[in-house]
Protein backbone atom coordinates (compact mmCIF):
# COMPACT_ATOMS: atom_id res chain seq x y z
CA UNK A 1 0.00 0.00 0.00
CA UNK A 2 1.11 3.58 -1.07
CA UNK A 3 1.23 6.24 1.60
CA UNK A 4 0.33 9.44 0.76
CA UNK A 5 2.69 11.48 -0.01
CA UNK A 6 4.08 8.45 -2.30
CA UNK A 7 0.58 8.90 -3.90
CA UNK A 8 1.14 12.49 -4.20
CA UNK A 9 4.50 12.71 -5.43
CA UNK A 10 2.98 10.07 -8.29
CA UNK A 11 0.48 12.64 -9.45
CA UNK A 12 2.55 15.64 -10.01
CA UNK A 13 5.03 13.24 -11.66
CA UNK A 14 2.41 12.84 -14.21
CA UNK A 15 1.65 16.46 -14.46
CA UNK A 16 5.29 17.43 -14.90
CA UNK A 17 6.02 14.74 -17.27
CA UNK A 18 6.42 16.89 -20.39
CA UNK A 19 9.02 19.15 -18.22
CA UNK A 20 12.57 20.16 -19.02
CA UNK A 21 13.71 21.99 -16.05
CA UNK A 22 12.33 22.12 -12.76
CA UNK A 23 12.44 24.75 -9.80
CA UNK A 24 11.66 23.25 -6.01
CA UNK A 25 11.63 24.78 -3.13
CA UNK A 26 13.23 23.90 0.57
CA UNK A 27 9.29 23.47 1.83
CA UNK A 28 8.80 21.13 -1.33
CA UNK A 29 9.94 17.30 -0.50
CA UNK A 30 6.85 16.24 -2.35
CA UNK A 31 7.49 17.90 -5.45
CA UNK A 32 10.75 17.20 -5.29
CA UNK A 33 10.35 13.31 -4.91
CA UNK A 34 8.38 13.64 -8.07
CA UNK A 35 10.89 15.07 -10.11
CA UNK A 36 13.76 12.58 -8.82
CA UNK A 37 11.21 10.07 -10.10
CA UNK A 38 11.12 11.34 -13.07
CA UNK A 39 14.97 11.18 -13.51
CA UNK A 40 14.56 7.36 -12.38
CA UNK A 41 12.34 6.76 -15.45
CA UNK A 42 15.12 7.93 -17.16
CA UNK A 43 13.55 11.26 -18.10
CA UNK A 44 16.06 13.88 -18.97
CA UNK A 45 14.69 16.66 -16.41
CA UNK A 46 17.11 18.87 -15.20
CA UNK A 47 15.91 19.98 -11.16
CA UNK A 48 16.98 23.08 -9.83
CA UNK A 49 16.40 23.04 -6.19
CA UNK A 50 16.92 25.91 -3.86
CA UNK A 51 18.55 26.57 -0.67
CA UNK A 52 20.30 22.84 -0.89
CA UNK A 53 22.37 22.29 2.48
CA UNK A 54 25.45 21.83 0.15
CA UNK A 55 26.17 24.21 -2.29
CA UNK A 56 23.18 25.74 -4.78
CA UNK A 57 22.65 25.78 -8.04
CA UNK A 58 22.82 29.67 -8.68
CA UNK A 59 26.82 31.93 -8.92
CA UNK A 60 24.65 35.36 -9.63
CA UNK A 61 22.82 35.49 -6.26
CA UNK A 62 19.19 34.30 -5.76
CA UNK A 63 18.20 36.78 -8.09
CA UNK A 64 19.34 34.55 -10.48
CA UNK A 65 16.46 31.83 -9.94
CA UNK A 66 13.97 34.96 -11.05
CA UNK A 67 16.30 35.71 -14.01
CA UNK A 68 15.57 32.32 -15.04
CA UNK A 69 12.30 32.36 -14.52
CA UNK A 70 11.75 35.66 -16.63
CA UNK A 71 13.48 34.40 -19.75
CA UNK A 72 11.43 31.12 -19.39
CA UNK A 73 13.78 28.94 -19.04
CA UNK A 74 12.08 27.27 -15.83
CA UNK A 75 8.75 25.55 -17.01
CA UNK A 76 7.28 24.26 -13.83
CA UNK A 77 6.94 25.62 -10.21
CA UNK A 78 5.63 24.65 -7.02
CA UNK A 79 3.30 27.39 -5.12
CA UNK A 80 0.57 26.51 -1.78
CA UNK A 81 -0.96 29.18 -0.13
CA UNK A 82 -2.86 29.86 3.28
CA UNK A 83 -5.29 30.28 1.17
CA UNK A 84 -6.32 29.60 -2.32
CA UNK A 85 -9.86 30.45 -4.03
CA UNK A 86 -11.62 29.28 -6.98
CA UNK A 87 -10.14 31.61 -9.28
CA UNK A 88 -6.80 30.18 -8.60
CA UNK A 89 -6.02 33.29 -6.44
CA UNK A 90 -3.07 32.60 -3.77
CA UNK A 91 -2.55 34.17 -0.20
CA UNK A 92 0.45 34.07 1.71
CA UNK A 93 0.22 37.25 3.38
CA UNK A 94 -2.85 37.26 6.23
CA UNK A 95 -5.84 35.58 6.69
CA UNK A 96 -8.31 35.44 9.91
CA UNK A 97 -6.16 37.73 12.08
CA UNK A 98 -3.30 35.89 11.41
CA UNK A 99 -0.20 36.81 10.38
CA UNK A 100 1.75 34.38 7.88
CA UNK A 101 5.45 34.97 6.59
CA UNK A 102 4.69 36.56 3.39
CA UNK A 103 4.70 36.24 -0.74
CA UNK A 104 7.99 35.39 -1.38
CA UNK A 105 8.69 35.06 -5.44
CA UNK A 106 4.76 33.94 -5.99
CA UNK A 107 3.98 37.18 -7.45
CA UNK A 108 6.51 36.54 -10.22
CA UNK A 109 6.98 32.89 -10.88
CA UNK A 110 2.96 32.52 -11.08
CA UNK A 111 3.19 34.92 -14.12
CA UNK A 112 6.49 32.74 -15.68
CA UNK A 113 5.85 29.15 -14.89
CA UNK A 114 3.83 26.63 -15.38
CA UNK A 115 2.73 25.77 -11.73
CA UNK A 116 0.91 23.39 -9.47
CA UNK A 117 -0.95 24.55 -6.70
CA UNK A 118 0.03 22.00 -4.30
CA UNK A 119 -1.82 21.92 -0.20
CA UNK A 120 -1.93 19.04 1.56
CA UNK A 121 -4.36 20.76 3.97
CA UNK A 122 -7.97 20.34 2.18
CA UNK A 123 -10.39 22.33 4.07
CA UNK A 124 -12.77 25.08 3.66
CA UNK A 125 -9.90 27.37 6.20
CA UNK A 126 -7.30 26.88 2.94
CA UNK A 127 -9.60 26.32 0.20
CA UNK A 128 -11.68 29.89 0.67
CA UNK A 129 -14.29 31.57 -1.63
CA UNK A 130 -12.27 34.55 -2.13
CA UNK A 131 -8.64 35.33 -0.87
CA UNK A 132 -8.47 38.02 2.16
CA UNK A 133 -5.41 39.44 -0.07
CA UNK A 134 -4.22 38.64 -3.52
CA UNK A 135 -0.33 37.29 -3.39
CA UNK A 136 -0.73 36.45 -6.58
CA UNK A 137 -3.31 36.28 -9.00
CA UNK A 138 -4.77 33.11 -10.49
CA UNK A 139 -5.13 34.87 -14.46
CA UNK A 140 -4.43 38.22 -15.80
CA UNK A 141 -6.33 40.47 -17.90
CA UNK A 142 -5.19 39.40 -22.03
CA UNK A 143 -2.77 42.39 -22.08
CA UNK A 144 -0.67 41.81 -19.23
CA UNK A 145 2.35 39.86 -20.59
CA UNK A 146 1.66 36.20 -18.65
CA UNK A 147 3.45 32.63 -19.70
CA UNK A 148 3.07 31.06 -16.93
CA UNK A 149 -0.03 30.35 -14.53
CA UNK A 150 -2.09 27.83 -12.65
CA UNK A 151 -1.78 24.17 -14.23
CA UNK A 152 -3.49 21.99 -11.63
CA UNK A 153 -4.16 22.43 -7.91
CA UNK A 154 -3.70 18.93 -5.84
CA UNK A 155 -4.79 18.70 -2.23
CA UNK A 156 -4.47 15.35 0.32
CA UNK A 157 -8.18 14.82 -1.10
CA UNK A 158 -8.09 15.50 -4.73
CA UNK A 159 -6.55 16.66 -7.75
CA UNK A 160 -8.39 19.70 -9.77
CA UNK A 161 -7.33 20.19 -13.26
CA UNK A 162 -7.59 24.08 -13.85
CA UNK A 163 -9.84 25.16 -16.81
CA UNK A 164 -8.04 28.45 -18.19
CA UNK A 165 -10.82 29.92 -20.44
CA UNK A 166 -13.61 29.38 -17.86
CA UNK A 167 -11.59 30.22 -14.55
CA UNK A 168 -12.84 27.44 -13.07
CA UNK A 169 -11.26 24.35 -10.88
CA UNK A 170 -12.61 20.92 -12.18
CA UNK A 171 -12.49 17.80 -10.12
CA UNK A 172 -10.34 15.38 -11.97
CA UNK A 173 -9.56 12.91 -9.17
CA UNK A 174 -10.25 11.79 -5.68
CA UNK A 175 -7.55 10.29 -3.52
CA UNK A 176 -9.12 6.88 -2.11
CA UNK A 177 -10.18 6.59 0.37
CA UNK A 178 -11.85 10.34 0.07
CA UNK A 179 -15.08 10.57 -1.79
CA UNK A 180 -16.63 13.39 -3.99
CA UNK A 181 -18.92 14.34 -1.87
CA UNK A 182 -16.73 14.55 0.90
CA UNK A 183 -14.47 17.07 -1.52
CA UNK A 184 -17.69 19.15 -2.13
CA UNK A 185 -18.29 19.28 1.82
CA UNK A 186 -14.56 20.58 2.37
CA UNK A 187 -13.84 23.13 0.07
CA UNK A 188 -15.21 26.70 0.32
CA UNK A 189 -15.18 27.54 -3.54
CA UNK A 190 -17.38 26.55 -6.43
CA UNK A 191 -16.00 23.91 -9.03
CA UNK A 192 -16.94 21.84 -12.08
CA UNK A 193 -17.82 18.16 -10.99
CA UNK A 194 -15.37 16.86 -13.99
CA UNK A 195 -14.83 13.18 -14.04
CA UNK A 196 -13.92 12.69 -10.19
CA UNK A 197 -12.23 9.31 -10.80
CA UNK A 198 -10.15 7.84 -7.83
CA UNK A 199 -6.76 8.52 -8.49
CA UNK A 200 -4.59 5.92 -9.58
CA UNK A 201 -2.57 4.41 -7.17
CA UNK A 202 1.05 4.08 -7.69
CA UNK A 203 2.32 1.24 -9.50
CA UNK A 204 4.46 -1.46 -7.96
CA UNK A 205 7.68 -0.41 -10.50
CA UNK A 206 6.76 3.35 -9.03
CA UNK A 207 7.19 2.24 -5.34
CA UNK A 208 10.16 -0.05 -5.79
CA UNK A 209 11.79 3.22 -7.50
CA UNK A 210 10.50 5.67 -5.13
CA UNK A 211 11.94 3.89 -2.07
CA UNK A 212 14.90 3.07 -3.43
CA UNK A 213 17.22 5.06 -5.71
CA UNK A 214 14.62 8.49 -5.00
CA UNK A 215 14.65 7.78 -1.28
CA UNK A 216 18.56 7.63 -1.67
CA UNK A 217 18.57 10.86 -3.34
CA UNK A 218 15.80 12.94 -1.37
CA UNK A 219 17.19 12.00 1.79
CA UNK A 220 20.58 14.55 2.01
CA UNK A 221 18.41 17.97 1.33
CA UNK A 222 15.08 16.49 3.17
CA UNK A 223 16.53 14.28 5.74
CA UNK A 224 13.19 14.83 7.97
CA UNK A 225 10.77 13.90 5.39
CA UNK A 226 13.14 10.68 4.26
CA UNK A 227 13.19 9.65 7.40
CA UNK A 228 9.42 9.85 7.80
CA UNK A 229 8.24 8.21 5.02
CA UNK A 230 11.10 5.89 4.00
CA UNK A 231 12.81 5.16 7.39
CA UNK A 232 16.17 6.36 5.34
CA UNK B 1 19.48 48.52 7.05
CA UNK B 2 19.51 45.96 4.60
CA UNK B 3 19.59 42.16 5.54
CA UNK B 4 20.53 38.71 3.50
CA UNK B 5 18.21 35.76 4.59
CA UNK B 6 19.17 33.19 6.87
CA UNK B 7 20.75 31.24 4.20
CA UNK B 8 23.05 33.69 2.69
CA UNK B 9 25.55 34.70 5.29
CA UNK B 10 23.35 37.09 8.06
CA UNK B 11 25.82 38.69 10.42
CA UNK B 12 24.53 37.56 13.77
CA UNK B 13 27.45 38.75 15.88
CA UNK B 14 26.11 42.43 14.19
CA UNK B 15 22.52 41.64 15.23
CA UNK B 16 23.35 40.87 18.70
CA UNK B 17 25.69 44.20 19.10
CA UNK B 18 22.53 46.04 17.90
CA UNK B 19 20.24 44.49 20.62
CA UNK B 20 23.05 44.89 23.19
CA UNK B 21 23.51 48.95 22.09
CA UNK B 22 19.03 48.90 22.27
CA UNK B 23 19.42 49.89 18.90
CA UNK B 24 15.84 51.45 18.47
CA UNK B 25 13.31 52.41 15.15
CA UNK B 26 15.62 50.29 12.53
CA UNK B 27 13.50 50.19 9.17
CA UNK B 28 14.42 46.23 7.87
CA UNK B 29 14.76 45.27 4.53
CA UNK B 30 14.83 41.58 3.54
CA UNK B 31 17.25 41.25 0.50
CA UNK B 32 14.46 39.64 -0.48
CA UNK B 33 13.39 37.67 2.39
CA UNK B 34 14.53 37.47 6.53
CA UNK B 35 14.57 35.34 9.44
CA UNK B 36 16.04 34.68 12.80
CA UNK B 37 17.71 38.35 12.44
CA UNK B 38 15.39 40.32 11.82
CA UNK B 39 13.27 38.19 14.39
CA UNK B 40 15.36 38.41 17.11
CA UNK B 41 15.69 42.75 16.11
CA UNK B 42 12.10 42.65 16.41
CA UNK B 43 11.59 40.74 19.89
CA UNK B 44 13.94 42.94 20.87
CA UNK B 45 11.82 46.22 20.11
CA UNK B 46 14.90 47.38 17.82
CA UNK B 47 12.34 47.83 14.91
CA UNK B 48 9.82 50.12 13.47
CA UNK B 49 9.43 48.72 9.84
CA UNK B 50 9.63 45.83 7.83
CA UNK B 51 10.11 45.89 4.16
CA UNK B 52 10.51 42.19 3.21
CA UNK B 53 9.37 39.55 0.63
CA UNK B 54 8.68 37.13 3.59
CA UNK B 55 9.84 36.50 7.64
CA UNK B 56 9.83 32.85 8.03
CA UNK B 57 12.20 30.56 10.57
CA UNK B 58 12.03 28.21 7.40
CA UNK B 59 11.78 24.65 8.29
CA UNK B 60 11.65 25.82 12.02
CA UNK B 61 8.16 27.64 10.98
CA UNK B 62 6.42 30.83 11.40
CA UNK B 63 8.89 33.86 12.98
CA UNK B 64 6.97 34.04 16.04
CA UNK B 65 8.38 37.48 16.91
CA UNK B 66 7.35 39.32 13.72
CA UNK B 67 4.08 37.13 13.35
CA UNK B 68 3.01 38.13 16.90
CA UNK B 69 4.51 42.15 16.22
CA UNK B 70 2.45 42.64 12.87
CA UNK B 71 -1.09 41.28 13.81
CA UNK B 72 -0.22 43.62 17.14
CA UNK B 73 0.07 46.12 14.71
CA UNK B 74 3.34 47.13 16.63
CA UNK B 75 5.21 47.85 13.32
CA UNK B 76 4.47 48.28 9.83
CA UNK B 77 4.81 46.01 7.38
CA UNK B 78 5.58 46.57 3.82
CA UNK B 79 5.42 43.49 1.69
CA UNK B 80 7.37 42.66 -1.42
CA UNK B 81 7.79 40.11 -3.95
CA UNK B 82 11.74 38.45 -3.82
CA UNK B 83 12.80 39.71 -7.54
CA UNK B 84 11.15 43.23 -6.79
CA UNK B 85 13.72 43.72 -4.13
CA UNK B 86 16.25 43.05 -6.55
CA UNK B 87 15.14 44.99 -8.73
CA UNK B 88 14.67 47.89 -6.82
CA UNK B 89 18.77 47.48 -5.75
CA UNK B 90 19.94 46.96 -9.32
CA UNK B 91 18.18 49.91 -10.07
CA UNK B 92 20.48 51.82 -7.25
CA UNK B 93 23.40 49.62 -8.23
CA UNK B 94 22.72 51.41 -12.09
CA UNK B 95 22.80 55.08 -10.72
CA UNK B 96 18.95 54.77 -12.24
CA UNK B 97 16.40 55.77 -10.74
CA UNK B 98 13.66 52.86 -11.46
CA UNK B 99 13.57 49.39 -13.49
CA UNK B 100 10.69 47.16 -15.11
CA UNK B 101 9.68 44.38 -13.81
CA UNK B 102 6.82 41.81 -15.35
CA UNK B 103 4.75 39.59 -13.74
CA UNK B 104 3.08 41.23 -10.41
CA UNK B 105 0.20 43.23 -11.62
CA UNK B 106 -2.81 42.15 -10.08
CA UNK B 107 -1.15 41.47 -7.06
CA UNK B 108 -2.21 42.98 -3.56
CA UNK B 109 0.86 44.24 -3.30
CA UNK B 110 0.50 46.69 -5.70
CA UNK B 111 -2.16 48.38 -4.03
CA UNK B 112 -1.27 52.17 -2.40
CA UNK B 113 2.61 52.42 -2.93
CA UNK B 114 3.45 55.27 -4.25
CA UNK B 115 6.99 53.31 -4.83
CA UNK B 116 5.81 50.95 -7.49
CA UNK B 117 3.40 52.53 -10.71
CA UNK B 118 2.00 50.50 -13.64
CA UNK B 119 2.81 52.37 -17.26
CA UNK B 120 2.49 51.36 -20.82
CA UNK B 121 5.62 50.08 -22.24
CA UNK B 122 6.66 52.64 -24.65
CA UNK B 123 8.29 50.40 -27.31
CA UNK B 124 5.44 48.52 -28.24
CA UNK B 125 1.44 50.56 -29.74
CA UNK B 126 -0.07 46.80 -28.54
CA UNK B 127 -0.95 47.33 -24.64
CA UNK B 128 1.40 46.12 -22.69
CA UNK B 129 1.62 46.96 -19.02
CA UNK B 130 4.54 46.65 -17.04
CA UNK B 131 5.30 47.24 -13.01
CA UNK B 132 8.12 49.89 -12.52
CA UNK B 133 10.16 48.98 -9.37
CA UNK B 134 11.46 52.61 -8.01
CA UNK B 135 15.18 52.60 -7.14
CA UNK B 136 15.88 51.40 -3.15
CA UNK B 137 19.09 52.90 -1.57
CA UNK B 138 19.67 51.51 2.18
CA UNK B 139 21.25 53.48 4.62
CA UNK B 140 23.30 50.48 5.72
CA UNK B 141 24.22 46.97 4.56
CA UNK B 142 25.42 44.77 7.60
CA UNK B 143 26.25 40.93 6.99
CA UNK B 144 29.05 38.42 7.34
CA UNK B 145 31.97 36.86 4.93
CA UNK B 146 34.07 33.79 5.18
CA UNK B 147 37.46 36.12 4.53
CA UNK B 148 38.33 40.08 4.49
CA UNK B 149 42.07 41.09 3.39
CA UNK B 150 44.13 43.81 4.77
CA UNK B 151 43.11 45.49 1.22
CA UNK B 152 39.40 46.02 2.71
CA UNK B 153 37.70 43.72 0.29
CA UNK B 154 35.45 40.82 1.18
CA UNK B 155 34.72 37.55 0.15
CA UNK B 156 31.67 35.84 -0.11
CA UNK B 157 32.49 33.10 -2.95
CA UNK B 158 28.46 32.71 -4.80
CA UNK B 159 26.47 34.38 -2.30
CA UNK B 160 26.14 37.54 -4.88
CA UNK B 161 23.17 38.84 -3.58
CA UNK B 162 25.50 40.40 -1.08
CA UNK B 163 27.16 41.99 -3.99
CA UNK B 164 24.41 43.97 -4.94
CA UNK B 165 23.17 44.52 -0.98
CA UNK B 166 26.97 46.39 -0.82
CA UNK B 167 26.65 48.11 -4.36
CA UNK B 168 23.38 49.46 -3.54
CA UNK B 169 23.80 50.42 -0.15
CA UNK B 170 25.54 53.99 1.51
CA UNK B 171 27.22 51.84 3.92
CA UNK B 172 28.43 48.29 4.28
CA UNK B 173 29.20 46.85 7.66
CA UNK B 174 30.33 43.46 7.32
CA UNK B 175 31.80 40.79 9.69
CA UNK B 176 34.55 38.31 8.94
CA UNK B 177 35.29 34.64 9.89
CA UNK B 178 39.56 35.84 8.94
CA UNK B 179 41.49 38.49 7.76
CA UNK B 180 44.00 37.42 4.82
CA UNK B 181 47.07 39.06 4.09
CA UNK B 182 47.16 40.80 0.79
CA UNK B 183 44.53 41.45 -1.56
CA UNK B 184 42.40 39.07 -2.71
CA UNK B 185 41.61 40.61 -6.03
CA UNK B 186 45.48 39.69 -7.11
CA UNK B 187 44.00 35.77 -7.06
CA UNK B 188 42.52 34.76 -10.01
CA UNK B 189 40.52 32.34 -8.30
CA UNK B 190 39.07 34.50 -5.55
CA UNK B 191 38.63 37.26 -7.49
CA UNK B 192 35.35 36.40 -8.85
CA UNK B 193 33.83 35.89 -5.17
CA UNK B 194 34.94 38.98 -3.95
CA UNK B 195 33.49 42.60 -2.96
CA UNK B 196 35.57 45.13 -3.92
CA UNK B 197 36.60 47.70 -0.95
CA UNK B 198 35.16 50.24 -3.05
CA UNK B 199 31.57 49.02 -1.15
CA UNK B 200 33.11 48.50 2.30
CA UNK B 201 32.76 50.86 5.00
CA UNK B 202 34.27 49.02 7.42
CA UNK B 203 35.24 45.37 8.21
CA UNK B 204 35.71 43.37 11.70
CA UNK B 205 36.22 40.43 12.82
CA UNK B 206 33.75 38.05 14.16
CA UNK B 207 34.90 34.26 14.59
CA UNK B 208 31.18 32.06 13.96
CA UNK B 209 30.06 35.57 13.62
CA UNK B 210 26.73 34.27 11.65
CA UNK B 211 26.31 31.19 13.96
CA UNK B 212 23.79 29.59 14.93
CA UNK B 213 23.04 30.36 11.23
CA UNK B 214 26.24 28.65 9.03
CA UNK B 215 28.79 29.65 6.83
CA UNK B 216 29.58 27.21 4.00
CA UNK B 217 32.30 24.83 4.37
CA UNK B 218 32.86 26.13 7.94
CA UNK B 219 29.22 25.30 9.67
CA UNK B 220 26.31 24.53 8.99
CA UNK B 221 22.51 26.15 10.12
CA UNK B 222 22.11 24.62 13.72
CA UNK B 223 18.62 23.36 13.17
CA UNK B 224 18.31 22.49 16.81
CA UNK B 225 18.80 25.82 17.70
CA UNK B 226 16.59 27.20 15.53
CA UNK B 227 14.02 24.61 16.49
CA UNK B 228 14.72 25.52 19.98
CA UNK B 229 14.42 29.50 19.43
CA UNK B 230 11.03 28.99 17.65
CA UNK B 231 9.38 26.97 20.53
CA UNK B 232 10.76 29.79 23.26
CA UNK B 233 9.91 32.42 21.30
CA UNK B 234 6.60 31.96 20.95
CA UNK B 235 5.35 33.63 24.37
CA UNK B 236 7.13 36.99 25.25
CA UNK B 237 8.59 35.48 28.47
CA UNK B 238 10.32 32.42 26.75
CA UNK B 239 12.26 34.84 23.91
CA UNK B 240 13.32 37.13 26.84
CA UNK B 241 14.89 34.22 28.38
CA UNK B 242 16.44 33.24 25.34
CA UNK B 243 17.91 36.52 24.86
CA UNK B 244 19.30 36.61 28.65
CA UNK B 245 21.12 33.57 27.57
CA UNK B 246 22.50 34.08 24.21
CA UNK B 247 22.51 37.71 24.10
CA UNK B 248 23.37 39.74 27.65
CA UNK B 249 24.71 36.19 29.06
CA UNK B 250 26.93 36.22 26.25
CA UNK B 251 28.75 39.77 26.53
CA UNK B 252 29.80 39.00 30.15
CA UNK B 253 31.55 35.83 28.94
CA UNK B 254 33.10 35.31 25.30
CA UNK B 255 31.69 38.20 22.78
CA UNK B 256 34.02 41.28 23.01
CA UNK B 257 33.04 44.58 24.20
Amino acid sequence: MARQEELLACVIARLIADARHVAVGAASPIPATACELLRAQGKPIRVTRLHKRQGNPFTEGSRELFDLAGQGRIDYFFLGGAQIDGEANINLVRAEGRRFPGSFGSAFMYFTCRTILFREEHSRRVLVPKVEFVSAPGWSAPEVARRGGPVALLTGKALFGWDRERRRFRLDSVHAPHTPAEVRESTGFEFDAGSAVPTPQPSDEELALLRGNVAARIAPDYPEFAQRIWGK
Amino acid sequence: MALPPDYSLPSMALVHALIRRKARNLRLLGVPVLGLSADLLIGAGCVAEVHSSAVSLGEAGLAPRFSEAAERGDIKVVDYTCPAVHTALQATEKGVPFMPLRGVIGSDLTRERSDWQIAQNPFTTAKDPILLVSAIVPDVALFHARWGDEAGNVWVGRRRELATIAHAARNAYVTVEEIRKGDMLEDELLAPGVISSVYISAIAQAVRGAAPLGVADLYAIDDAHLAMYAKRARSREGFNEYLDEFIWQGRKSSLPA
